[in-house]
């Protein structure tokens, strides 16, 4: 056969167009995955310069005062963090035992039946919107569940703002857990079975100590979350304009995402006034940067885990 | 003389050590505290969807399809969500525009392009930390950035760029980290012989990827962007800092670029303002909206669920 011996003529680098058009769409893609660099650097950005702006421009003492009145000039930041770590802590208590629980039932016990069920109902829970827990949080948890349980508190308190919280954050635990959980392997049960455990010690004393860098990754992403929810807060949690320091959470309290819905609803009146505004961004860049802190810690554990098995 | 039982034999004796079911407590207690748990959050689940409805009742039968279909109003009697859905789905669109192309050509870079090095480690942690952002800190940098954008490129309308474009920009910033992820995870799945088949036929990289992996991984990428819009179609915090009203306004019969430009409200917001409308026919009249924002909600997570069924593909 002539026409094989000639092969070598083939020219194997392909069409030029072809290429040209691999190289176009390599780029674009590029670009694509550097917008988000692109956004974290604009978040920082819109944050830094105007929370830089109220710092240098603040007294200082309005920072520790009686409470939270930016339109008073009162920035009282215990208030708000304070009220943030109070709702997130009732949040939390909440969510961990039944976040937990479900995530364990559904990885350990549920027969696969079931689990198809379930488990979809629980990303239902997971979709529902903040507003709507907000809603719920006030109009039922509050006079149901926290004005039975404590007669004195008022119909606005961080109790039920921090249940509503709770409910909200059960369903993201439940999955970052149940993720950590199934990752174990098959052996570690195996091998505890064949020592004549039972099913719940196996569970407890195996596959959850196991688990358990992905189940701390679970609460502090748990914990981020409820420090950053805003509607519920500041729909169920009262002190729409401001708030005295308050650590009763049968009271109502301020947190700083509610703090600065507030500012933005009422930003018409108070822009350009004082450096009110402005404290909204500082909220902001304090939120940001606590949010990170949380999320970057939790990221270790979870790595944690991947490297284990 | 003493009466002996007689004792059973040894292997009757193994086999009652091994399968003697002596009741445990613990064995019985312990998934039954677990089961309670899950069947606790779903009961919270179940009363709010019982209780929404129960308040919405006296709303949605009294007046009806008019709570769909009238404008924003200060009267409970004649305000409707009109507007608001309108809005809604407007910033939906722009949503899906702006933050799918962008989300899913990220995707695919991560996923098929991007080699294993500092900066590709430092994208990707910079996703996952930007999908932790809380949403209020989007609302601020569409305050900031997004609203002079919109202004600057004379699309502001009359609301000084505080509008549903600016709004639609924040929103797919904020949905754009959960797109990238879920369509990265879709690409992740599809089997690597796949592509190696697709580059020992002489295909590149490009071809690969459009004929083969991306149609491979399209059930996953789409179940996993409707469930990312649904999310969006539900987020209020940020739109009350890029000025979505929570008061009530009129666009008239403005064409379609004011109603782009102009004021503008959403669903979720305008059950945020209603909310804390005093009176009971307010009350019942948020019920009525949430109704309705579920019904959208669940619609669009019932298709995804369902889009993700039908299309499954086990290797």
């Amino acid at each position: 056969m002539t026409t094989e011996a000639s092969a070598p003529d083939i020219d194997l680098r392909g069409s030029r167009t072809r290429l040209r058009r691999e190289r176009r769409v390599h780029r674009l893609f590029f670009g694509a995955a550097v917008t988000s660099i692109l956004i974290s650097l604009l978040i920082i950005g819109s944050l830094a310069g105007e929370a830089w702006r109220f710092i240098s421009t603040v007294d200082l003492s309005s920072l520790w005062d009686l409470g939270w009145f930016p339109r008073r000039g009162m920035f009282d930041l215990k208030t708000v963090l304070v009220g943030t770590l109070l709702i997130a802590l009732v949040a939390m208590a909440v969510a961990t035992p039944l976040g937990l629980g479900a995530a364990v039932y559904l990885s350990e016990y549920a027969r696969p039946r079931a689990r198809r069920w379930l488990k979809p109902i629980l990303e239902v829970l997971a979709g529902i919107p903040s507003v709507v827990l907000g809603y719920f949080a006030l109009t039922w948890i509050s006079p149901n569940l926290v004005m039975r349980l404590n007669p004195q508190a008022g119909v606005f308190n961080m109790a039920a703002a921090g249940i509503g919280v709770g409910i909200l954050v059960t369903p993201l635990v439940a999955s970052v857990t149940e993720d950590a959980m199934r990752a174990v392997p098959h052996a570690l049960r195996e091998a505890s079975y064949g020592l004549g455990a039972r099913k719940a010690t196996t569970v407890t004393r195996v596959v959850f100590p196991a688990a358990a860098s992905g189940i701390v990754a679970s609460l502090i992403l748990g914990l981020s979350r409820a420090i950053g929810e805003t509607m519920v807060v500041a729909m169920a949690a009262g002190a729409v304009g401001g708030s005295l320091f308050e650590v009763n959470i049968f009271q109502p309290g301020q947190t700083m995402t509610a703090a600065m819905s507030a500012l933005a609803i009422g930003s018409d009146q108070v822009a350009g006034s004082t450096n009110a505004f402005q404290s909204l961004f500082f909220l902001g860049l304090l939120l940001f940067l606590m949010t990170l802190a949380l999320n970057v810690i939790s990221e270790r554990f979870v790595r944690k885990v991947r490297e284990k098995y | 003389m003493a009466t002996r039982t007689p004792l059973p034999s040894t292997g009757e004796l193994v086999r009652r050590s091994i399968q003697g079911r002596r009741f445990s407590w613990a064995d019985f207690a312990f998934p039954a505290s677990l089961l309670l748990a899950l069947l606790f959050s779903l009961l919270f689940l179940a009363t709010l969807l019982v209780d929404v409805f129960v308040k919405a009742w006296s709303a949605l039968s009294g007046r009806g399809w008019s709570v769909v279909t009238s404008s924003l109003s200060l009267n409970a009697e004649t305000a409707g969500l009109w507007q608001s859905i309108m809005g809604s789905l407007g910033l939906t669109v722009v949503v899906a525009v702006i933050a799918f192309p962008i989300g899913i050509g990220a995707a695919v870079y991560l996923e098929e392009y991007a080699p294993d090095n500092r900066l590709t480690r430092f994208i990707n942690t910079n996703i996952r930390n930007l999908a932790g952002v809380p949403s209020i800190v989007y609302g601020i940098l569409g305050f900031t950035i997004f609203v002079r954008f919109v202004r600057a490129v004379g699309a502001g309308g009359g609301v000084a760029g505080q509008n549903l474009l600016a709004g639609g920009l924040t929103l797919a910033a904020l949905v754009l980290p959960i797109v990238i992820i879920t369509a990265a995870e879709a690409l992740r799945a599809v089997p690597a012989a796949i592509r190696e088949a697709g580059f020992g036929v002489g295909a590149t990289r490009w071809e690969v990827i459009r004929h083969h992996v991306v149609p491979y991984a399209a059930p996953g990428i789409l179940t996993g962007t409707v469930l990312t819009l649904a999310r969006a179609f539900g987020e209020t915090a940020p739109l009350l800092l890029v000025g979505a009203a929570t008061g009530f306004f009129s666009v008239g019969s403005a064409g379609l670029l004011q109603k782009a430009t102009g004021p503008y409200t959403a669903l979720p917001v305008t059950i945020f303002s209603w909310a804390r409308q005093p009176g009971a026919d307010f009350r019942s009249l948020t019920a009525a909206a949430i109704v309705v924002l579920l019904v959208l909600m669940l619609t669009a997570n019932a298709a995804a669920i369902i889009l993700r069924n039908r299309f499954e593909r086990k290797w």
